[in-house]
């Protein structure tokens, strides 16, 4: 006890020296942090990355398996741009002209490889043994009202167009561009196509106004995270305002609100110089980090500010000596604070996805410097500041009167309260785990956006824009043309057609039964898979002489024609449902067809649904280490290990909470509400760290009985805890208005989490704070 | 033949009394290509096309050439298939065309029959290959539209333009050389968007007869996929004389079985 005191003493000594030090060189002190903040800023550089590809880190065995079917055939980043007409019928000449020409403007897309369009279609057409092979409509305008008739026949005839590029009833097509981005730079490829597409678009409906249009599509997809960090950044603007309101209205103190708005600001130029300097690109995700700074900063600041004041206000302290004493008292801790929030940020290193690596890594480097400036700049600036002394010198006496009732009714009922508030969290906690992850990229953007409005019309009315590829194997070169392969192919395609969640599916087999009807003078018997290997071979070979350029079929067989592509395009579906999907097709070929044919489904789609899982499988130890780290910093700061073994309840029990309240609002959660462990328990505990420092203080230093210690820590911080609550539910109430889901549900939670963390730390924790140190004497002092 | 020399001597005479545009001097280096290959009368030639992919993962085939030229119109060529072996004696047989769309007839052994392919598509890969239909197909001169770009040593850089609405590119770059009878040394081909898609380099080249170039080695090279196609031409006979018998539907059949 003697060496703790010692130790305590220590720390007391040293806060008070670094006051007094800061408060002599104030000018020097503020110079120098900013010169520091300057000097960081000025390695800022704001770059953002929208490519999907961010979400996935290189060893991500979805995306490895993707990019190499991507590498084996065609690497395809594509726009789909959809026409409807208003008058519902695409087959019109004018129609059919209009789309014809956006189809062909659409051909100088940067980058573009291809261009699949209804009326480029290469439609093949057998007289006897003379093929013809040309655009399904070439030069509408020549066009004879009987011959527009039978290009709406073939076409809604068509397998390779129904559901795809034209929906059943002929009213909505689409013009798929089909991309090769060189992924060298996509900050500054991805806005190009987008700019071209939509000039083309718009210089399109001025002389078509009787379509509506509607784009969706990797690129689309790209464009919308891109979009959506540059909107969540400028969320700042609002934080501060509302920082600026709130410190001004809790301190009522101009010279106060702009010290804090210097530090937060120091705190965030300081992060944007390390975001230069790491190189780091900023994703949706991580775009959020000025506002995670502001929220987390201003809090420290607020802590010394308030108690100065109050030093000053109440207690009629001088500027200086309130500004020491209030160091002395909160230098640990802001320090403890800070250190949990910074640990419990640089868990996010342990997922798998590296924007909240990002995320992550500029918080706590943030943090740190808002550490540092809290102690540093803030001090400084208010003694450089004068101080004026208010009117009122003892005012507000009878709040004080909230907090200790509800210490004594705490004190009065700990076992029903205990009881009553464990079995809530068990209802919680098993709501909590039937949550269910769901990561459907187009439902990352809320109705705002037109990715996600453009998308779900075109989900609607045409065709799926989630799809699973499979690559195909034959096991010998040549071997797609043998017909036992192509059978097997074509039963898939069958089985993949009648399973209810797929829209469309494009397969190798189908153009070996079209060609095979070709090279029988359209005969609709032949409409089958060719009875030999020649056979296939020979008419591939024929098909393949016959196609123009772009429309080829390289992005369907691979070089040595040992493998082909299959592409099931399926309803907008849950990740869940996508995975059991996949898994199902995957399990048909393990069953039904020979080995080399076995294959895994790929697709970005398929990526994101497994990504939920994947960032919660590898988070789990991040937050493991994280609870046992916090815990040890607790253990130390409070120097109890029954007290910190005892706060692992407080700081578990608010996320278990707060994903059980999720389960009755939502039910689903995504890849960016995995963090929220590490990333609240860093932050929550700090209300456990001053409700517990100050029990422990009433019960060493004043030598109170567990009651009254809990009655004196509501009184001492009560409001405290109160008023950081109010700033971080302020912080995170903005984030939740972002358009973007993985930062909005991310902040939705994690203000349930703090608001319930808040409730625990007032209600739970001070009921097993008495239940565990019971009264050593009988007639417990119920100082009522 | 004569008339030919004549023709590039009045070409000729004409840059020097006249100051040419660049479209005009374009249209003289192709046609003085054109005239220098004028003459070989026909040829076959043995062919190996290697694709290759990104990876570097390649495959091949082997193909026999037989180019019948001649003047008024575009050349005709048969082309069988040696392997691989599933389409082994599979044969096209093509009659270009000055003008308009070509012609062309497939022969497949596995049907026993000969297909006419009707279809002005000349810009797709050739059997999956870097190399469109256009590339190989033979170069008149009226396919194109022209503009000389510049003169380096005994190069020429010829800009062209295709005819052809339905064509692949835009243009393309070819590079002359004035030394070795105008012989092609490279090609740059730019796509719809106007985008640099792939460069054509000859190389290994023998002259043969003491007047007809040709290279043994067509490199493709498409910058966009990072594909690429070899092509070894080995065994070129000048000395087959063959005649329009040689290039008809029965011919077709003879060479494919």
């Amino acid at each position: 006890m003697n060496a703790l005191k010692k130790a305590s003493h220590a720390g007391n000594k040293f806060a008070i020296s670094w006051a007094n030090f800061v408060i002599r060189y104030k000018w020097v002190v503020l110079l120098l942090t900013l010169a520091l903040a300057v000097g960081l800023m000025s390695q800022a550089k704001m770059e953002f990355d929208g490519d999907y590809h961010v979400f996935f880190s290189e060893t991500n065995p979805e995306l490895e398996a993707f990019d190499a079917l991507q590498e084996k055939y065609t690497k395809d980043d594509n726009v789909i741009i959809v026409l409807a007409p208003k008058n519902k019928n695409i087959f019109t000449r004018e129609n059919l002209m209009a789309i014809e020409e956006l189809t062909k403007e659409a051909w100088n897309t940067p980058y573009s490889s291809r261009v699949d369009a209804i009326t480029n279609f290469q439609y093949t057409r057998a007289v006897g043994d003379d093929l013809y092979v040309d655009d399904l409509a070439y030069e509408s305008e020549n066009k004879t009202a009987d011959e527009i008739r039978e290009i709406k026949r073939v076409a809604l005839s068509e397998p390779l167009l129904v559901d795809r590029i034209i929906n059943r009833s002929g009213s909505v097509t689409a013009i798929n561009v089909t991309m090769r981005l060189p992924g060298e730079d996509s900050a500054t490829e991805i806005p190009e196509v987008t700019e071209a597409t939509r000039s083309m678009i718009s210089s399109f409906q001025e002389k078509y106004p009787n379509f509506d249009i509607y784009t969706t599509g990797v690129v689309p997809l790209n464009t919308a995270f891109f979009e959506s960090s540059q909107k969540d950044l400028a969320l700042i603007g609002i934080m501060m305002l509302l920082v600026i309101v709130v410190t001004l209205l809790l301190t009522k103190n101009i010279f106060a609100t702009i010290a804090t708005f210097f530090v937060v600001i120091f705190s965030i130029a300081s992060a944007a110089g390390f975001i230069g300097i790491t190189g780091i690109k900023l994703t949706p995700p991580s775009s959020v980090f000025p506002t995670m700074i502001l929220t987390l900063a201003v809090a420290d600041s607020i802590h010394i500010l308030i108690t100065m004041l109050q030093k000053v206000r109440r207690e009629g302290l001088s500027k200086t000596g309130a500004l020491v004493e209030s160091m002395r008292l909160n230098f640990m801790p802001v320090f403890i604070t800070s250190l949990t929030t910074v640990i419990g940020f640089l868990t996010m290193n342990f997922g798998d996805v590296p924007p909240f690596w990002h995320l992550g890594n500029i918080t706590a480097f943030g943090m740190s410097m808002a550490f540092l400036y809290s102690t540093t700049t803030l001090p400084a600036l208010m003694a450089i500041f004068p101080m004026w002394r208010s009117k009122k010198a003892k005012t507000k006496q009878t709040k004080k009167g909230l907090y200790s009732r509800l210490g004594e009714f705490v004190g009065r009922n700990p076992v029903p309260l205990t009881i009553i508030s464990l079995a809530i969290i068990g209802l919680l906690t098993y709501l909590a785990s039937r949550n269910e992850f769901n990561d459907e990229f187009v439902e990352y953007f809320d109705t705002s956006v037109k990715f996600r409005t453009d998308s779900d019309f075109i989900n609607d009315t045409l065709t799926g824009f989630y799809n699973v590829e499979f690559s195909v194997g034959s096991g010998e070169s040549g071997g797609i043309n043998s017909p036992a392969y192509l059978n097997k192919l074509n039963e898939f395609e069958s089985w993949l057609t009648n399973q209810p969640e797929v829209v469309h599916v494009n397969a190798f087999s189908e153009v070996a039964r079209r060609v095979n009807r070709s090279m029988h003078g359209d005969d609709p018997t032949y409409y089958k898979i060719p009875e030999t290997r020649e056979e296939a071979a020979q008419y591939l070979l024929l098909y393949e002489l016959s196609l123009p350029f772009g429309l080829d079929l390289n992005n369907q067989i691979n070089v040595d024609k040992s493998e082909t592509r299959l592409t099931a395009t399926v309803k907008n579906l849950g990740s869940v449902e996508m995975v059991a999907f996949a898994e199902r097709a995957e399990k048909w070929l393990k069953d039904n067809a020979p080995e080399p044919m076995h294959a895994l489904g790929v697709s970005p789609t398929l990526m994101f649904s497994k990504l939920g899982f994947r960032q919660a499988n590898s988070m789990v130890k991040g937050n493991i280490i994280a609870l046992i780290l916090i815990s040890l910093v607790l253990i130390f700061a409070l120097r109890s290990i029954k007290l910190g073994a005892l706060s692992i309840i407080p700081n578990v029990a608010p996320v278990l909470v707060g994903f059980g309240i999720w389960y009755v609002y939502m039910g689903t959660i995504n890849v960016g509400m995995v963090i929220v462990f590490g990333m609240t328990l860093g932050i929550i505990v700090d209300d456990t760290v001053h409700f517990m420092s100050k029990f422990l203080r009433a019960r060493r230093e004043l030598g109170y009985e567990a009651r009254q210690a809990v009655i004196y820590a509501f009184e001492t911080v009560g409001r405290a805890l109160v008023t950081t609550t109010l700033v971080l539910l302020a912080g995170f109430i903005v984030l939740s208005t972002s358009a973007f889901a993985l930062n909005s549900y991310m902040a939705r939670i994690t203000v349930i989490i703090i608001l319930s963390a808040l409730i625990i730390d007032f209600i739970l924790l001070p009921a097993l704070l008495i239940l565990f140190y019971p009264e050593k004497k009988n007639g417990g002092m119920a100082n009522a | 033949m004569k008339l030919s020399i004549l023709f590039s001597f009045i070409m000729s005479m004409t840059v020097l009394l006249s100051a040419q545009s660049p479209e005009e001097r374009g249209l003289e280096i192709a046609k003085l290509a054109e005239a220098a290959d004028e003459g070989f009368g026909s040829s076959k030639v043995e062919l190996k096309m290697t694709l290759k992919n990104k990876n570097g993962q390649t495959s091949e085939r082997f193909l026999t050439n037989q180019t019948l030229e001649l003047i008024e119109d575009g050349d005709k060529s048969l082309i069988v298939f040696n392997s691989p072996k599933d389409v082994k004696g599979t044969a096209t047989l093509t009659f270009t065309h000055k003008e308009g769309a070509d012609d062309q007839w497939l022969y497949l052994p596995a049907l026993s029959r000969v297909k006419r392919i009707a279809s002005n598509n000349k810009s797709g890969p050739f059997v999956g290959s870097e190399f469109a239909y256009e590339d190989l197909s033979s170069q008149e001169v009226e396919k194109y539209t022209y503009k000389f770009l510049k003169e380096e040593g005994p190069l020429l850089y010829v800009e062209q333009f295709p005819v052809d609405p339905k064509s692949g590119y835009t243009r393309r770059i070819v590079v002359y050389n004035k030394d070795k009878g105008y012989r092609q040394e490279s090609t740059e081909f730019y796509d719809r968007k106007n985008s640099l898609l792939k460069t054509l380099t000859l190389s290994d080249y023998t002259l043969y007869k003491n007047k007809f170039w040709r290279a043994s080695t067509f490199v493709m090279v498409n910058h966009q996929s990072n594909k690429e196609t070899t092509l070894e031409f080995s065994d070129y006979n000048f000395d087959t004389d063959l005649s329009d018998e040689d290039f008809t539907e029965a011919a077709l059949i003879r060479a494919g079985s």
